[in-house]
C-alpha cells in the first residue's frame, strides 16, 4: 500500500496533473453554481477535452477535479438562491438558505466549506483503506435490499417531516413517484401515462422539475412579498469565522457523517442524493430537543450534515467504480465512458494491472479537496456577493437561469412550459404549507425504486422476495415503523394532555 | 374548507385518475406473453395509486392533527401581496418559451431580462438595457462557444 501512495503521489504531484486539479475545481466550481447545470451535464460536457488529453490519470484527475467542484458550486447556489442545481445539494438548501437570510451568508459558505473538505478528505482516506474490501460487502446488496433500502430512505424523510406534516410528506413522496413512473420505463419497452403526448415520452426532466420546485416558488415570494427581500439586501457579508462553539458543535457531526456518507456512497444507487438526506435526517434524530427546533430554520449542524455526507458519498461512489467497474451513480458512469474511451477497464484488476492510476486518482482527491478550500475561504465574500445584487436585476436573471437550466438540458422549449406550470402548482402547494423536497426526492427515486422492485420480483417470481430475504424484510419493517411512530407518539402525547386536563 | 384539504381534494382526484389508468386502461395492450411475467408495467402504478388514495384521505378528512401555525407567506391574504407582478413575469416566462424559437436567442433574452426589470419597478434605461444585453452575450457565448450547446442567435428569418 504505501508503495501504492508513493506512486500515487509521484503521479498526482507532476505539474500537468496539478495544474488538471486546480482547472478543474474551479470549473466544476463556477458552472456548479449556476442552477440547472449539476455534476452530470458538466462531466459530460468536459468529457471531449478529458479524453482528447490522451492521458488517463490525468484525464480521471481532471474529472475529478470537476466532479469535486461542480458539488461545492451546486451547495453555493443552494445556500445563498435556495436554487439547488444538484439533486445532492437539496438538503443543504433547507438550512443554509434561511441561515443566509439570516445575513449569515458568509458563515453558511465557510462551514459549507469546510464540511465538504473534512467530508471529502476522510471519505478519501477510507476509500484508500476499504476500497479492496468494500467490494465484496456492496456485492452482497440484491435488488431486493436495494428496493427496501430505498423504501426505507423514502420513509425516513416523511417521518421526520414535523408533527402533523407525516401524511403530507408522504402524499408528497407519493406524488413524486407517480411523477417518475410517467414516459418510458427501463425495463418495460412501453410508454406510461404519456397521454400520447410525445414530449413526455423520455418523462419529466429532474433538472426543470427541482427548478419549479425551488427556485421558481422562491423567485415568486420574493415578487409578492418584497419586505424579505429588503431586509436581505442590507445583509452584509461579515462574520466569516465560525465561533469555537460551533466549531465544537459540527465535529462531531462532521465526524459521523463522514464514516455514513462514505458508506451511502458505496452501495451502488444510492450516492450523494440519499447520503445527504439521510444525514440530515439522522442528524436531527440525535440532536436535543432544543437543536431540533433549530433544524429548517438555520441550524449549523443542519447545514454541516448533508454537507459532509454528499461529499463522503461522492468519494465512496468510487470505490464501485474503480473496484468493481460498475457504476453506482450518473456521474461514475458518465466517468466509466470516459475511462473506456481511453483505453481503460475499471474492475478488480484495475489495481494490479495500472496501480499509478488508481493511486493517482485518491491521491487527487485529497489535493483537490485542498485545492477547493484554499481557493474558495478566500473566495467567499466575493461569491456571496450574489446576494447585493439589486432585488429588480436579480429576480429576472434567477428566472432566466431557471429557464435556462431546463432549456439546456433538453434543448425543448416545452420543457419551459411544464416548467412554468410545475412552478405555478408548486408555489399553490407552498402556500398550503406542503413540503416541496420530498416530492423530488421520490421523483429521483422513483426510477431505481421501481426498476429494484421489478428485478426482484422477476427473480422471485412474484413478492416472495420480500419475506425469503431476512435483510428486506427487516428494512421494510423499520420503514413500516417510521411511518407509522411520530403519529404514535403524537397521539399518545395528545391522549396525555387530555388525560392531564379531565385529572384537574 | 382550508387550502391544504382543497389540494387534498385535487391529489385525490389525481390518484384517482392515475389509479383507474393503472387498473383498468393500461394492461390492455400488454403483449400476451408478457402476461406471463410477474411484474407488469402496471404493478408499480397499481401500488403507487392505492398508497397515494389513503394518504390523500386522511389529509382530506384531517385524520392528522396537526397545531395552526405560522406559516411563510399566507394565502389568505394574497389580494395585499403583489400579485400583479408575480402574474405578469409569470405571463413573461411563457412568452419567453414560445419566442425562443422563432426569435433566436439575443432578441428573447435582452427583451425578457429587461421586460422582467420593468415588470419589478426598474425605470433606469441606462442601467437596465446594458446590462441585460451584456448578460446576454456572455451567456450566449458561454453556452454556445464553451460549452458547444446549439442556440439559436438570431431569428429565424434572418438566418440564425
Amino acid at each position: 500500500m504505501l508503495e501504492g501512495l508513493l506512486i500515487g503521489l509521484q503521479t498526482a504531484l507532476s505539474f500537468q496533473n496539478l495544474l488538471m486539479v486546480i482547472g478543474g475545481c474551479l470549473i466544476g466550481t463556477f458552472i456548479g453554481m449556476l442552477p440547472g447545470l449539476g455534476p452530470m451535464s458538466i462531466i459530460a460536457i468536459m468529457i471531449p477535452v478529458a479524453i482528447s488529453m490522451g492521458n488517463p490519470s490525468a484525464a480521471l484527475i481532471l474529472l475529478a477535479g470537476v466532479y469535486y467542484g461542480a458539488i461545492f458550486g451546486g451547495s453555493t447556489s443552494s445556500i445563498l438562491l435556495n436554487a439547488p442545481g444538484v439533486a445532492g445539494t437539496v438538503a443543504s438548501s433547507f438550512d443554509g438558505y434561511p441561515m443566509a437570510k439570516q445575513g449569515k451568508a458568509g458563515k453558511a459558505l465557510t462551514i459549507a466549506a469546510i464540511a465538504s473538505f473534512a467530508g471529502g478528505s476522510i471519505g478519501a482516506l477510507l476509500l484508500m483503506i476499504f476500497a479492496p474490501a468494500l467490494s465484496s460487502v456492496a456485492l452482497l446488496f440484491h435488488s431486493a435490499e436495494y428496493f427496501a433500502l430505498m423504501v426505507v430512505g423514502l420513509s425516513a424523510i416523511a417521518a421526520f417531516a414535523g408533527t402533523g406534516q407525516v401524511a403530507k410528506a408522504l402524499v408528497m413522496t407519493i406524488l413524486g413517484l407517480i411523477m417518475a413512473t410517467v414516459g418510458e420505463g427501463a425495463l418495460f419497452n412501453m410508454p406510461r401515462f404519456t397521454m400520447g403526448i410525445m414530449d413526455l415520452q423520455s418523462g419529466f426532466g429532474f433538472i426543470t422539475l427541482a427548478m419549479a420546485m425551488f427556485a421558481l416558488p422562491e423567485a415568486l415570494f420574493l415578487v409578492l412579498k418584497p419586505k424579505t427581500a429588503q431586509a436581505e439586501q442590507d445583509s452584509e457579508i461579515k462574520d466569516l469565522r465560525i465561533s469555537r462553539a460551533e466549531a465544537k458543535a459540527i465535529a462531531p457531526v462532521i465526524g459521523r457523517q463522514s464514516l455514513q456518507g462514505f458508506f451511502i456512497g458505496v452501495l451502488p444507487g444510492a450516492g450523494a442524493t440519499i447520503a445527504s438526506f439521510l444525514g440530515y435526517a439522522v442528524e436531527r434524530n440525535i440532536a436535543t430537543k432544543a437543536e431540533q427546533e433549530e433544524f429548517g430554520k438555520g441550524s449549523i449542524k443542519g447545514l454541516a450534515a448533508p454537507e459532509t455526507a454528499n461529499n463522503a458519498a461522492c468519494t465512496g461512489s468510487f470505490v464501485p467504480l474503480l473496484t468493481l467497474g460498475i457504476p453506482g451513480s450518473g456521474t461514475t458512469a458518465i466517468l466509466l465512458g470516459a475511462l473506456i474511451a481511453l483505453n481503460v477497464t475499471p474492475g478488480p484488476r484495475l489495481m494490479i494491472d495500472e496501480p499509478q492510476i488508481f493511486w493517482a486518482v485518491i491521491m487527487s482527491m485529497f489535493i483537490g479537496n485542498l485545492v477547493l478550500l484554499v481557493l474558495n475561504l478566500p473566495l467567499i465574500p466575493y461569491i456571496a456577493k450574489v446576494l447585493s445584487i439589486p432585488r429588480n436585476y436579480l429576480i429576472p436573471f434567477i428566472l432566466f437561469f431557471t429557464l435556462m437550466g431546463a432549456y439546456i438540458g433538453q434543448n425543448n422549449a416545452t420543457e419551459l412550459l411544464l416548467l412554468v406550470g410545475f412552478g405555478i402548482c408548486a408555489t399553490a402547494l407552498r402556500f398550503a404549507d406542503y413540503p416541496l423536497a420530498p416530492l423530488l426526492i421520490g421523483f429521483i427515486l422513483g426510477g431505481m425504486l421501481e426498476d429494484n422492485f421489478s428485478r426482484s420480483m422477476q427473480l422471485y417470481d412474484g413478492i416472495g422476495f420480500i419475506w425469503e430475504r431476512p435483510m428486506t424484510l427487516g428494512l421494510l419493517v423499520i420503514a413500516g415503523l417510521l411511518v407509522v411512530l411520530p403519529s404514535y407518539r403524537a397521539h399518545r402525547a395528545r391522549a396525555r394532555a387530555q388525560g392531564v386536563a379531565d385529572g384537574d | 374548507m382550508a387550502l391544504d384539504r382543497w389540494i387534498a381534494l385535487i391529489l385525490v382526484g389525481i390518484c384517482l385518475a392515475y389509479g383507474y389508468a393503472a387498473w383498468f386502461t393500461m394492461d390492455g395492450a400488454l403483449a400476451p406473453f408478457m402476461k406471463r411475467n410477474p411484474i407488469w408495467p402496471s404493478t408499480f402504478p397499481k401500488v403507487l395509486s392505492v398508497i397515494g388514495l389513503l394518504t390523500s384521505l386522511v389529509i382530506l378528512l384531517g385524520l392528522e392533527k396537526a397545531e395552526p401555525k405560522e406559516a411563510d407567506i399566507d394565502y389568505r391574504r394574497l389580494g395585499q401581496y403583489k400579485l400583479d407582478q408575480a402574474v405578469m413575469l409569470l405571463v413573461l416566462m411563457v412568452a419567453y418559451a414560445l419566442c425562443l424559437r422563432p426569435l433566436g436567442f439575443i432578441f428573447s433574452t435582452g427583451a425578457f431580462l429587461i421586460l422582467g426589470s420593468f415588470i419589478l419597478g426598474e425605470r433606469k434605461w441606462v442601467v437596465m438595457a446594458p446590462v441585460s444585453l451584456i448578460a446576454t452575450f456572455v451567456v450566449w457565448y458561454l453556452v454556445q462557444q464553451v460549452l458547444g450547446i446549439y442556440l439559436r442567435p438570431l431569428p429565424g428569418f434572418l438566418g440564425g
